[in-house]
């Protein structure tokens, strides 16, 4: 099982690094909108100090959408879809291993993301436990969710724009959970910060778990 | 429309009879159960409407505005269970494999989605006399209206063209991750907002109610609940109608297709 | 025919979107048998062997494959049968070793019986590093074709095996399926090259508006003739 999971990650990855979607659109539409915000919103009243938990966290999310959306369409490669359903190999591993891929990649570009967020917002990283523990569970999450939504469009022709709907409100308790503890890491909010960590925690157990069952009729049912 | 002299019953109206001598369709989604259901939630939301207009007192606190929670209350109540039904339809699509549980999982969360939207309007009122603005982020309110964008999405799916078994598999797993993440999204919402203490419109009926205003919250509930019980039975028929529709014209395809083989092999 | 056949369709049909591409199909197929699917454009012949590949629902009548009854257990059969398609079921930006490779483990064989299948449809070894994006059609074909040889698959559903490939790839093709049959697999595949595949198929089956409208066993003279390599009846 655990062979079959790194088997499809170790791919998924591999054809990242290949195609560089990633580090090539993605990650220069992050940081696009790490711009836009500033354009958005008054640079001179210290309002992206304020926001700069939030902000970078809708900016993860709408990557998580571009990540997610590209993992699943290197499966609708020439009929590797099909492929994958006559493998024999267990659809949990294959989620699971895209749920891998999909944390890896996200958590490169969230790294990239702080650096450019501490340097054009002008913003000290510090508690970094708690943020550390906040950038991975809530990552995990996204990746579980969106791994499930992921192949939706595959099954679905005509369902890729639905993404970001389907997907979004699902996320809104990771964006709350995972701006809320967040600023309590960097010291813009008072409050216990771990609970949310906890919360963010739950959110990928849940999902984790629901992906690996639910995934098998998404992707075998004829 | 044409009105035709001749008695309905028993005589099928011609337009369904087929050709080949099928059975006539049923013309209608109504029968007398639903009948009597829906002269029922009309009746009940009239009396709705006169206990909780004119003969309950206005409230203590809330005063006049108690008047939307006895709408309010039902709607939001009326809009979980829906979605629960939902959720139930789609573990036993997924289990049972039979199209029974799809399509009642689908009419409910139509109906679910509507009520969701009647919630949202009848809070933003309150909101408004409360607050003086239609929206604030209170908790309630702003939960509901994840959810309403949630479901959206699941009906969204729907919409899309596919095998009928493709379509049912797949909203039946959405209509699982979506009540699902109902509980998550209540208490991260509430945790966010849980330092800003405001007025907040309530999620049930209040225990504190007594007399006219607790029968008219408790009647509200029933109401809506047999209103959501008649709206959904119509909207399964009517899906479980088209179904069949389809089916029809699938046969023909087949027929068709078939004939197109002997074609072939007739020369 | 043996007595339990290898795929045995009864009135079956299969619904693609909403059109009912199989209208009621009716074919058994004993194990060992060579048997190819003609009939025009649009007959069904692909939705046919998805169909037995397990990837197709069974709207309506009895369909078993491998024994295996498709609308109980469609996954049981998938990972069974060597389907070769339209597509090429790999991975355009991994190399033509990354993508058997990776299939090989996916379906539980070796490294080592990718390989050996590349070697078998010679596929030259100046292009196993190149992604298979760089590669020509008939070069991706037959890197699918040694993918599905080195599954070693009961139930071979080939379709169209010959298209895109020069004259020895189509040899070794034919090669292949004769091989496949001699070991005891059945094979069901799609083609126009009516005369290469008469030549190769023991029984031609001919679909026409998605129902089986002519089955005949093919005349031993023109076994003798061109398919002198395919031993002995099953």
């Amino acid at each position: 099982m655990i062979r079959d999971v790194l088997l499809v990650a170790r791919k998924d990855l591999r054809l990242e690094w290949r195609s560089r979607v990633g580090v090539g659109q993605v990650l220069p539409f992050a940081l696009l909108c790490v711009l836009l915000f500033a354009f958005a919103l008054d640079v001179d009243r210290g309002v992206l100090q304020e926001a700069t938990s939030g902000l970078f966290w809708v900016v993860v999310l709408f990557a998580t959408v571009l990540v997610v959306q590209r993992a699943f369409a290197i499966e609708a490669d020439d009929g590797v879809l099909d492929a994958l359903r006559l493998s024999g190999l267990a659809p949990s591993a294959v989620y699971l291993g895209k749920v891998v891929a999909i944390t890896v990649e996200l958590l490169a570009l969230e790294v990239v993301l702080w650096l450019a967020v501490a340097v054009l917002y002008d913003t000290t990283l510090r508690g970094w436990g708690l943020l550390a523990a906040t950038v991975v569970l809530a990552t995990l999450g996204a990746a579980a969710a969106g791994a499930t939504y992921g192949v939706v469009g595959l099954r679905l022709r005509g369902a890729e724009t639905l993404l970001p709907l389907l997907l979004l409100p699902l996320l809104a308790p990771v964006l709350i959970g995972a701006t809320s503890a967040s600023d309590v890491a960097l010291g813009r909010s008072a409050g216990p910060g771990w609970p949310w960590a906890a919360m963010l925690g739950i959110f990928s157990g849940v999902y984790l778990l629901l992906g690996s069952v639910l995934f098998r009729p998404l992707m075998e049912d004829p | 429309m044409t009105i035709d002299p001749t008695p309905v019953a028993p005589v099928a109206p011609p337009v369904d009879v087929s050709p080949s001598g099928r059975r006539p369709a049923p013309t209608s989604t109504s029968s007398r159960a639903t009948r009597i259901l829906g002269a029922l939630s009309l009746a009940g939301i009239v009396a709705l409407a006169v206990f909780g207009l004119a003969i309950t007192p206005p409230d203590a606190q809330l005063g006049e505005t108690i008047r939307i929670l006895y709408m309010h209350v039902p709607t939001v109540s009326a809009a979980y269970v829906a979605f629960i039904v939902t959720a139930v339809g789609s573990v036993l699509y997924l289990w049972k494999r039979s199209e029974f549980w799809d399509l009642l999982a689908a009419s409910s969360a139509e109906v679910g989605v509507l009520f969701f939207a009647l919630t949202i309007f009848n809070g933003m009122l309150w909101g408004k006399i409360t607050w003086g603005v239609f929206w604030r982020w209170e908790p309630r309110l702003t939960t509901t209206t994840v959810l309403f964008l949630t479901y959206l999405g699941y009906l969204a799916v729907r919409r899309i063209p596919t095998s009928v078994r493709t379509r049912a598999t797949v909203s039946a797993v959405i209509g699982i991750l979506a009540v699902v993440n109902i509980p998550i999204t209540h208490k991260a919402v509430d945790w966010w907002r849980g330092l800003h203490q405001e007025k907040t419109i309530f999620g049930t009926v209040d225990p504190e109610m007594q007399g006219t205003q607790l029968f008219t919250a408790y009647l509200g509930l029933t109401v809506f609940l047999l209103l959501f019980a008649w709206l959904v039975i119509h909207r399964f028929r009517l899906a479980w109608l088209t179904e069949r529709a389809e089916e029809r014209s699938l046969d023909d395809a087949i027929a068709a297709r078939r004939a197109e083989g002997v074609e072939e092999v007739a020369p | 025919m043996a007595s339990s056949p290898v795929v045995d369709l009864r009135g079956v049909v299969a619904v693609v979107g909403r059109f009912p591409a199989l209208a009621g199909v009716d074919l058994r197929v004993g194990s060992g048998e060579v048997v190819l699917v003609r009939g025009p454009n649009g007959a069904g012949k692909t939705t046919l062997l998805r169909l037995c590949a397990g990837l197709l629902p069974v709207t309506d009548g009895h369909a078993e494959v491998l024994g295996v009854d498709l609308a109980v257990a469609g996954r049981d059969v998938r990972r069974r049968v060597g389907l070769l398609g339209h597509a090429t079921f790999l991975y355009a930006d991994l190399t033509v070793l990354e993508n058997a490779v990776f299939w090989a483990r996916a379906t539980g064989v070796t490294p080592d019986d990718a390989v050996a299948a590349l070697d078998r449809l010679e596929v030259p070894a100046r292009v196993r590093d190149l992604p298979v994006r760089s590669l020509s059609t008939g070069q991706r074909r037959r890197v699918s074709l040694a993918v599905t040889v080195a599954r070693r698959p009961e139930l071979w559903l080939l379709d169209e095996p010959h298209a895109g490939l020069d004259a020895t790839g189509r040899d070794l093709v034919d090669g292949l399926v004769a091989e496949a049959s001699a070991a005891g697999a059945t094979v069901l595949f799609a083609s126009h090259e009516l005369e290469r595949a008469e030549a190769v198929a023991r029984r031609i089956v001919t679909i026409a508006g998605g129902v089986v409208t002519d089955d005949e066993v093919v005349r031993r003279s023109s076994d003798a003739g061109v398919g002198g390599e395919v031993s002995g009846d099953p």
